[in-house]
C-alpha cells in the first residue's frame, strides 16, 4: 500500500494541494486573488512535475484498479496544462467576481479528470468521472447572478446525471455478465462468446462516455453549456475534460473491450460520422461564437473517434496527437474571444459584431483566422497533421469508406470556419469598437505561442510527438 | 548540384519577405513585395543557367529529414524548372500591375502574393509527396484572401466557391495519397514514380487524384469555379490563377497520374479525351456569347486546358512537349490578356465588352500589344501558342484521329471568339466620350507587358530553349507509359515494297530508280 502511494504522487499533490487552497479561500476571504491563484497554479505544477518524474514507470496500483503508465502521463500533462492556463486567465474575466472556489474547482476537477485518464477499473472510472462532472457542474454555474450560466450549471446537471446513469447501467450489466469490474478481466470475458447482456453494457458505457465527451447523439448540452458558461469555464470545459474522457474511452474500448471489435467498432464508426456531420452542419446557421466553437468541438471529437475506430496503435497514437493539438488550438481560441470587448468592456460573443475585425485588431483576427484553418485542418497549418494521422490509421485500418465519408465531411466543416474569416477579413467594419485589451500580457503570450506553433513550425515537433504518443499508446496493445 | 541550398531560398526569400510586408507601411509594402519577386526571380534565372540539360533527372536536391514520417525533400526536374520560372517571372508583374490598382491593406495585399509565390515554388520542387499535398492545398489560403478581400463586387461567393470546390476535390486525393504511402512504404516522389501498383489500385488511385486535378485544371464539367474567381478576383489575382494555378493539375497529371498508374492511365484515357472534347467545343461556344471580358478569357482557358490535358494522354513525345508548352505559353498568354482587361478597367472600372471600341484610335500602343496576345492565343505561327498546339494535336492525331479533329475545331473556335473581342473592344468607331479620354499605356503598364510579349515570342520563334530542359523528362515519362499505351488509330503505314525485280527488266527498274531521284 505504501509502495503504490509512491506511485500516485500527482493525484497526492493535487488532493492535498486543493485542500490548502480551499482552506486559504476559506480563512482569507476572496480578497486574496494572487495568493490561493498562486496556490493552485503551483499545486497544478507539482503535480505535472510528479507527472513527469514518474515517465518511464508503467505499474498497476491498489489491486490494479489505477494504471500509472506513459497514456495516463501524457493525457494528464495535457490535463494540467490546460487547467493551469484556465485558472490563469480567469481573474481577468471575473474582475472582481473572483471567488477561492474557481481554482479549488478545478483542481478537483483537474484530479477527477487524471483518475479518469488512468483508471483500469470501472469503479475508479466512475469515481474519477463523478468527481470532475460535480465540479464541473459548479463551474458552468459560476456567475450565480447571471441567467444563462446557472441555467447552463442546470442544464448540465440534469442531462450529466442522465448520462451517468447510463453508463452506471451499463458498468452494472458488464459487472453482471462478466463478474468483474477489471479492464483485464472483462478483456478476457469479451475474447469468449459474446451475449445480449454483454452488447447492451458495451453500448451504455459508450453511450455514458459519448455524453462526456460529447459525441453525436449525445451532444445537445454542449451548444446551450459552452454559451451560459462563463468563457474561461467554457475554455476549461473544451480543452481538460474532452482529453480526460477521451483518454478514458480509448482506455475502456482498447483496454476493456479490445477483444470485441466487432462489438463496439460499429458504434464508434457511427459516433464518428454523426458527430463530424452534426457538428458540421449544426455551426452553419451560429450567430454566437461560443456556441459555433462548441460545434466546432463536436465535430472534432468526430475525428478523434475516427482514429479511435481504427482500433490500432496508429490510431491511438494518431487520438493522443489530435488531442494535444486540439487543446493548443481550442485554448487559443477561446482566449481570442476572451480579447473581444466592446468600448464598455462587454464581452461580444455575437458573430456579426467580428466584421472587420482585421482592421480593428489585425494581429488579433490572424491569430484567429490561424485557429480556425487550424481545426478546419487545412496545410499548411498544423490542424492538418493529427487528421492525417487518424485517416491515416482508418485506412491502413481497412476503414476506408470511414476515410472517404469523414474527410469528405470535412468539406463540409470548411465552410463555417471559413465563414467567420469571411466575417473578420472581407466584411466591412461593424459599429462595435473592439478596443485592444491592455494589461492581458499572459493572454497574448499564450494566444502567439499558440498560433505560432500552429503554423508551421509545428511540423518540426513531428518527431517528438511521434515518440511520445507512440511510447503512451504502445502501453495499450 | 548539390551544396548551396538554391531551392529552399527561394523558398525562403518570399515567405520573409511576406513577414515583412505584414509589418510594413503601404509604399515600402510595394518596394519590399517586388525587391522580393525579383530576387526570386533572378535566382531562378541563375538556377535555369545552372540545370544540366542532359545530366541526372532530379537537380538541385536537397533532404532533411525534418519531419519524421516525411522530409523536406526538394529537387527539379526540366519540367519542375520551367514552370518554377514561369511562377517567378510572373510574380513581379503581378506586383507591378497591381501598384496603383491596390490601394486598401497593401501590407497584407503584397504579403498574400508573396506567401502564393512560395507556395507555387514549393509545389513544383516537393519531391515528397506529403510536402507536396501541403504545398498543393495550402494555396487556397492566399487566393481565398486574395480574391475575397480585394476582389469585385460578388467576390464573397467566388471565394468560398473556389475555396470549397478546390478542398472537395483535394481530400480525395490525400486518401489516396494515404492509400499509396501504405502500399509503397514511402513518401519519396522519385521512389514512387517507379513503383508498381497494382492494377486494381491504381484505378482507384486514377480516380482519386482525377477528382483532385480536374477540379484545379479545371476540366468540364468542374470548371465552374473558374469564371466566377476569374471576374471577381483583382488583375492580378486573376494573372496567377491563370498564369500558375490553373498548371497545378496538369503538372499533376503528368507528374502523378500517369508516370504512377500507368494501366490505369490507358484504361481510363477514355474519359480525358471525352471530357476534353466535350470542354473545347463547349467553353468555346460558351466564350463566344460572353459579353464580359474577364469571363470570356476564363472560358477559354478552359479550352485551352482541355487541348492540355488531351495531349498529356496522347502517350507520345510530341503530345506531352506539345502540352507543356501550352501551359507555359499560356501561361504568360492569359495573364497578358489578364492585365491587358486590367489596364482598360483600370480606366473605366467595367469589364462590359459593349462599353468600350475603337481603342486603336487613342490607345495605339495598348493595340499593339492586346493584338499580339490575342494572336498568341489563337496560335498564330511566330506566336508561343502555334508552337504548343500544333506539337500537341500532331501528339493527340497519332494517338486518335478523331480527337485531334475535335480540338482542331477548338482552334477554329478560338479564332472566332478572340478576334471577336478584340474587334468590339480595339476597332470600331470612338464614339464614347469616356473611352476618348482613356490615356494610353504608362510606363509601368509597358514594363508589365514589354516582357510578357518577348516571352511569347521567343517561345514562338525558338522554342528550343524551353523544350530542351523538358525533353528528357517527358522521354522518361513517354518510356514509363510506353507497356501500357494502346494501338493509336492513325499509324504511319510501311509502304509495300515491291518483289525484287528481275535482272531482265530493266526498263522498269530504271524508271523505279527515276522515281526515287
Amino acid at each position: 500500500m505504501t509502495a503504490d502511494l509512491a506511485l500516485i504522487w500527482p493525484e497526492l499533490i493535487l488532493t492535498i494541494g486543493g485542500l490548502i487552497t480551499l482552506m486559504l479561500g476559506t480563512f482569507l476571504g476572496d480578497r486574496q486573488v494572487g495568493l490561493y491563484q498562486l496556490s493552485a497554479l503551483l499545486t497544478l505544477a507539482a503535480a505535472a512535475a510528479a507527472v513527469v518524474a514518474l515517465f518511464g514507470v508503467e505499474a498497476s496500483v491498489f489491486s490494479g484498479t489505477l494504471a500509472v503508465d506513459g497514456f495516463g502521463g501524457f493525457a494528464k500533462l495535457l490535463i494540467y496544462a490546460a487547467s493551469f492556463i484556465c485558472i490563469l486567465i480567469a481573474p481577468r474575466f471575473f474582475t472582481g467576481g473572483m471567488r477561492a472556489e474557481y481554482p479549488v474547482l478545478i483542481l478537483f476537477a483537474a484530479l477527477g479528470m487524471g483518475i479518469m485518464a488512468s483508471s483500469r477499473d470501472l469503479m475508479t472510472l466512475y469515481v474519477g468521472l463523478e468527481l470532475n462532472s460535480l465540479a464541473a457542474y459548479v463551474l458552468a454555474s459560476f456567475m450565480r447572478t447571471d441567467e444563462r450560466s446557472t441555467e447552463a450549471g442546470l442544464k448540465y446537471f440534469v442531462l450529466g446525471a442522465l448520462a451517468s446513469g447510463m453508463l452506471l447501467y451499463g458498468i452494472s450489466l458488464l459487472y453482471g455478465f462478466t463478474g468483474t469490474t477489471d479492464f483485464t478481466g472483462i478483456a478476457a470475458r469479451m475474447g469468449g462468446e459474446m451475449n445480449v447482456g454483454l452488447i447492451f453494457g458495451i453500448v451504455f458505457v459508450l453511450a455514458g462516455l459519448g455524453f462526456k465527451i460529447s459525441a453525436v447523439p449525445f451532444h445537445m448540452w454542449t451548444p446551450d453549456v459552452y454559451e451560459g458558461a462563463p468563457t474561461p469555464v467554457t475554455t476549461f470545459f473544451a480543452s481538460a475534460p474532452k482529453v480526460a474522457a477521451m483518454a478514458l474511452m480509448t482506455r475502456v474500448v482498447i483496454d476493456a473491450m479490445g477483444p470485441a471489435v466487432g462489438a463496439w467498432q460499429q458504434i464508434i464508426i457511427f459516433l464518428a460520422l454523426a458527430s463530424i456531420i452534426l457538428g458540421a452542419v449544426g455551426a452553419i446557421g451560429q450567430k454566437n461564437i461560443k456556441r459555433l466553437l462548441a460545434y466546432s468541438s463536436i465535430n472534432n471529437v468526430g475525428f478523434m473517434l475516427i482514429g479511435l475506430a481504427a482500433g490500432t496503435q496508429a490510431g491511438v497514437e494518431g487520438v493522443l496527437t489530435y488531442l494535444l493539438v486540439y487543446v493548443v488550438t481550442t485554448i487559443g481560441a477561446f482566449l481570442v474571444v476572451l480579447q473581444l470587448r466592446d468600448a464598455d468592456g462587454n464581452y461580444i460573443e455575437s458573430i456579426p459584431a467580428l466584421a472587420g475585425l482585421s482592421q480593428r485588431r489585425p494581429g488579433l483576427a490572424a491569430a484567429m483566422a490561424v485557429f480556425l484553418f487550424s481545426l478546419a485542418g487545412i496545410p499548411p497549418l498544423f490542424g492538418f497533421w493529427p487528421k492525417y494521422l487518424v485517416f491515416e490509421a482508418a485506412v491502413n485500418a481497412n476503414l476506408l469508406p470511414l476515410a472517404i465519408a469523414g474527410i469528405v465531411a470535412s468539406v463540409i466543416g470548411a465552410f463555417y470556419y471559413i465563414a467567420i474569416i469571411k466575417t473578420m477579413y472581407f466584411d466591412d467594419k461593424s459599429d462595435t469598437e473592439i478596443p485592444a485589451c491592455g494589461g492581458a500580457i499572459v493572454e497574448d503570450a499564450v494566444i502567439t505561442a499558440s498560433a505560432l506553433w500552429l503554423s508551421i513550425i509545428g511540423y518540426l515537433f513531428i518527431p517528438m510527438l511521434a515518440v511520445v504518443s507512440a511510447s503512451a499508446a504502445a502501453v495499450l496493445f | 548540384m548539390s551544396g548551396f541550398p538554391i531551392l529552399s531560398l527561394m523558398l525562403a526569400i518570399p515567405a520573409a519577405a511576406a513577414i515583412a510586408c505584414l509589418f510594413a507601411g503601404d509604399r515600402l509594402a510595394r518596394l519590399i513585395a517586388l525587391g522580393a519577386t525579383v530576387v526570386a526571380f533572378v535566382l531562378g534565372c541563375v538556377m535555369w543557367a545552372q540545370f544540366d540539360i542532359g545530366g541526372p533527372q532530379w537537380q538541385f536536391t536537397e533532404r532533411a529529414d525534418l519531419f519524421g514520417r516525411f522530409s523536406w525533400a526538394l529537387g527539379i526536374d526540366g519540367m519542375a524548372l520551367m514552370l518554377i520560372m514561369l511562377s517567378v517571372f510572373l510574380m513581379p508583374l503581378c506586383i507591378l500591375a497591381s501598384w496603383d490598382a491596390i490601394k486598401s491593406r497593401v501590407g497584407l495585399y503584397m504579403a498574400m502574393f508573396l506567401v502564393m509565390e512560395t507556395i507555387m515554388i514549393g509545389v513544383f520542387c516537393a519531391q515528397d509527396l506529403l510536402l507536396f499535398y501541403i504545398f498543393f492545398e495550402a494555396g487556397l489560403i492566399p487566393m481565398y484572401f486574395i480574391i475575397g478581400i480585394w476582389g469585385g463586387a460578388n467576390r464573397k461567393y467566388a471565394a468560398y466557391k473556389f475555396f470549397l470546390y478546390t478542398l472537395l476535390g483535394s481530400v480525395l486525393m490525400l486518401i489516396a495519397m494515404i492509400a499509396m504511402i501504405a502500399e509503397a512504404g514511402t513518401t519519396d516522389i522519385p521512389t514512387l514514380l517507379n513503383y508498381d501498383f497494382p492494377v486494381e489500385m491504381q484505378t482507384w488511385l486514377w480516380l482519386a487524384f482525377f477528382a483532385s486535378l480536374a477540379v484545379k485544371m479545371p476540366m468540364w464539367p468542374v470548371h465552374t469555379w473558374l469564371p466566377d474567381a476569374h471576374v471577381q478576383a483583382p488583375t492580378a489575382g486573376s494573372m496567377i490563377l491563370a498564369g500558375v494555378l490553373l498548371k497545378l493539375g496538369a503538372y499533376g497529371f503528368i507528374r502523378f497520374m500517369m508516370p504512377m498508374f500507368p494501366d490505369a492511365s490507358a484504361q481510363l484515357m477514355w474519359i480525358v479525351f471525352g471530357l476534353s472534347m466535350v470542354a473545347v467545343v463547349y467553353t468555346s461556344l460558351v466564350a463566344l456569347v460572353q459579353s464580359d471580358m474577364k469571363k470570356l478569357i476564363a472560358y477559354s482557358s478552359v479550352a485551352h486546358m482541355a487541348i492540355v490535358t488531351a495531349g498529356l494522354f496522347a502517350f507520345n513525345q510530341q503530345g506531352m512537349e506539345g502540352a507543356l508548352i501550352i501551359m507555359l505559353s499560356h501561361g504568360v498568354v492569359s495573364a497578358a490578356l489578364f492585365f491587358c482587361v486590367g489596364v482598360i478597367y483600370d480606366r473605366l472600372h467595367t469589364r462590359e465588352i459593349d462599353r468600350y471600341g475603337g481603342l486603336a484610335v487613342n490607345m495605339p500602343a495598348y493595340a499593339i500589344f492586346f493584338m499580339l496576345f490575342t494572336m498568341a492565343s489563337i496560335g498564330l505561327p511566330g506566336t508561343s501558342g502555334f508552337v504548343g498546339e500544333f506539337l500537341s494535336l500532331a501528339g493527340i492525331y497519332e494517338a486518335s484521329s478523331w480527337v485531334a479533329f475535335v480540338c482542331t475545331t477548338g482552334i477554329i473556335l478560338g479564332a472566332a471568339y478572340m478576334l471577336y473581342l478584340y474587334r468590339r473592344v480595339v476597332f470600331g468607331e470612338l464614339t464614347k466620350d469616356d473611352v476618348k479620354a482613356m490615356p494610353d499605356l504608362n510606363p509601368r503598364e509597358w514594363a508589365v507587358l514589354a516582357p510578357l510579349a518577348a516571352v511569347a515570342l521567343w517561345m514562338g520563334v525558338y522554342p528550343e530553349s524551353f523544350l530542351a530542359p523538358m525533353r528528357g523528362d517527358v522521354t522518361t515519362v513517354v518510356a514509363r507509359l510506353a507497356p501500357a499505351k494502346p494501338a493509336g488509330d492513325a499509324h504511319l503505314a510501311a509502304g509495300k515494297p515491291q518483289p525484287a525485280k528481275a535482272q531482265g527488266e530493266t526498263a522498269h527498274g530504271s524508271s523505279h530508280a527515276g522515281g526515287v531521284q
